[in-house]
């Protein structure tokens, strides 16, 4: 980087930069402080705002409703996290060379390009009490048919296992390239000593992959967050709300039921849980800028 | 290379991997698979409960010419592809001309500007949705294919700018130096030196958020609501509303709806998983 001489040239960089901000700014960073603003009121969305203070957030910690979106969104978090090891487990399991594994490993990829919309579909499919293949493999052990995504216990586990189906793919092909790029030299070196299996897993190969990792674990839990579409498809939030998460109770309450303020005040409470993991990445991300 | 190489296990243990990794891959695909065969079902199969199996007589080739005029699918997949090529084609164009401003110019408040987009395309897509469903609405541009390329626009220029500018840093400063020395300006810089170096990187872009954009589901809800203008991640859902038992017909628009973006990604492969595992080898 160098300065630059002439005047002009110096406005170089704002003309550059104007587009991309100026959009930036009218469609994400005035929208989230509108919408912070917005939930200090009570509003149908069309009509007038009426300044309410505190009242949105004081009536969400009393909504049954907005614990169980909530504790839905921890248990979405918590199982979301067995996507980064499992992407890794088929990752070892896939990297070999063996005559048509690029196409093997490339297929495993699918479920992460194709819509979550069809996700949604396949696995409703699949957990049908009548038909579903999921239903006939527990009639194979004896088992009782379970309707998996009308029953208020197993319906969110239901979503996650068909949320995970793609995250893990994407946790794959992370591995994937971060076991493209090992230092050989360290892994002969270890081998040598007698290291291998489950030891040099740990100790050799795991740290190399720290960054596949970083970003396997804050694309995991932003996703685990930010689930949307799957519940939207599956079940609409169903039965009685038990599948909801923050962000389509949110939806739920500004669209369906014309709360645009209380919608606001869970989209905030949404926003607050996840810049905690934005501000962590952001603090990773700019320190080995710096390094 | 660890695992170590198969080939240096026994015989054995080298064949049934081989089996065991076709194997392993059906399953990882059943879902899809059973899709695809339901795409080929008679009506009397699906009434007779079989989801699973082979289908009794094979109506591919009706089932979708059914999909293509008796639903809209023709016009939704439509729409996905004017929503999504420009959108596309906005978000790189504006996300490479920030991410060099930001990659190869000093200036205050550079690395805040960046930290900016990086941390707006994180965000739950429902801190922005009201405004941004207001602001679309005042424009007039609610419920036209114009209205969401904006937002995608405008949103994946987070994501777009954050790469770009991560690419554009690694390119040599010389190259500019030097044509600064030599006078030229600084959009012949851009144009005639940055542009052609970054090529790679706008293709590995472009496979990428074309997925993210054709893919998305929430704002084609918010921002869209009649058949003339929605994307077919919308439109599929609409369709199992109205056509509830005819499962071979949501089938056969799954397929659909899925087959461009693994085509591209098939296509374009490399460039698809460079595009996601950037910042994966550093950071």
């Amino acid at each position: 980087m160098q300065k630059l001489h002439s005047k002009q040239q110096q406005w170089m960089p704002v003309l550059f930069l104007a587009p991309a901000v100026i959009l930036f700014v009218v469609y994400v960073i005035f929208p989230i402080l509108q919408s912070i603003w917005l939930s200090f009121y009570e509003w149908d969305g069309i009509g007038e705002k009426t300044f309410v203070g505190f009242r949105n957030y004081i009536e969400l910690f009393d909504d049954y409703q907005f614990w169980v979106a909530l504790k839905n969104n921890l248990y979405w978090m918590v199982f979301f996290m067995l996507a980064p090891p499992i992407g890794l487990g088929i990752a070892l399991f896939l990297n070999q060379k063996i005559m048509g594994i690029r196409l093997v490993k490339s297929m495993f990829f699918f479920p992460f390009v194709i819509s979550q919309v069809v996700v949604g579909l396949v696995f409703s499919w699949f957990y049908d009490p009548s038909f579903g293949l999921f239903n006939k493999a527990l009639g194979l052990f004896g088992m009782e048919p379970v309707a998996v995504l009308s029953d208020e216990n197993w319906v969110t586990f239901g979503i996650i296992v068909a949320g995970l189906w793609p995250q893990i793919a994407y946790c794959m092909i992370l591995y994937l390239t971060g076991l493209n790029n090992l230092n050989p030299d360290q892994i002969e070196a270890a081998r040598l000593d007698g290291a291998h299996g489950w030891k040099m897993l740990r100790h050799v190969i795991l740290p190399q992959l720290r960054p596949a990792t970083f970003i396997a674990v804050v694309v995991t839990v932003i996703g685990a967050l930010r689930s949307f579409d799957l519940v939207a498809t599956m079940t609409s939030g169903g039965p009685f709300g038990t599948s909801s998460v923050l962000a389509y109770f949110m939806y739920e309450q500004s669209i369906f039921n014309y709360r645009a303020g209380y919608g606001a005040a869970i989209a905030t409470v949404l926003f607050l849980i996840m810049d905690i993991y934005i501000a962590y990445f952001l603090w990773r991300m700019l320190k080995s800028e710096k390094a | 290379m660890f695992p170590t190489p198969i080939e240096k296990r026994s015989l054995p243990f080298n064949l049934s991997y081989r089996v065991a990794v076709w194997i392993a891959l059906i399953l990882w695909l059943l879902p899809l698979v059973a899709v695809m065969l339901t795409s080929a079902r008679s009506t009397a199969d699906i009434n007779a409960g079989n989801y699973w199996g082979i289908p009794s007589e094979w109506m591919l080739f009706e089932n979708y010419a059914l999909v293509f005029t008796e639903t809209p699918m023709v016009r939704y997949l439509l729409n996905s592809i004017l929503i999504t090529l420009p959108a596309v084609l906005g978000a790189v164009a504006l996300s490479t001309l920030a991410g060099y401003a930001l990659a190869k110019f000093k200036f205050r408040g550079n690395i805040a500007l960046f930290a900016a987009f990086i941390a707006g395309n994180f965000v739950p897509f429902q801190i922005l949705m009201i405004p941004v469903r207001d602001l679309t609405i005042g424009m007039g541009l609610y419920d036209t294919a114009s209205g969401l390329i904006l937002f995608h626009i405008a949103f994946q220029t987070g994501f777009c700018t954050l790469f770009m500018r991560n690419f554009i840093v690694g390119l040599p400063d010389e190259l500019i130096e030097a044509a600064r020395v030599e006078g030229v300006s600084e959009w012949q810089i851009f144009w005639h030196i940055v542009l052609p170096l970054v090529r790679p990187a706008l293709a590995a872009l472009s496979v990428l958020i074309f997925t993210f954009i054709w893919n998305d589901y929430f704002w084609a809800l918010v921002l869209v609501q009649s058949d003339e203008v929605r994307p077919i991640t919308a439109g599929i859902s609409a369709l199992k509303g109205q056509w509830m038992a005819s499962w071979q017909l949501i089938a056969a628009g799954s397929v659909i709806a899925a087959l461009p973006p693994v085509i591209l990604f098939f296509a374009m492969q490399r460039h698809f998983i460079a595009g996601l595992t950037l910042g994966a080898t550093k950071g």
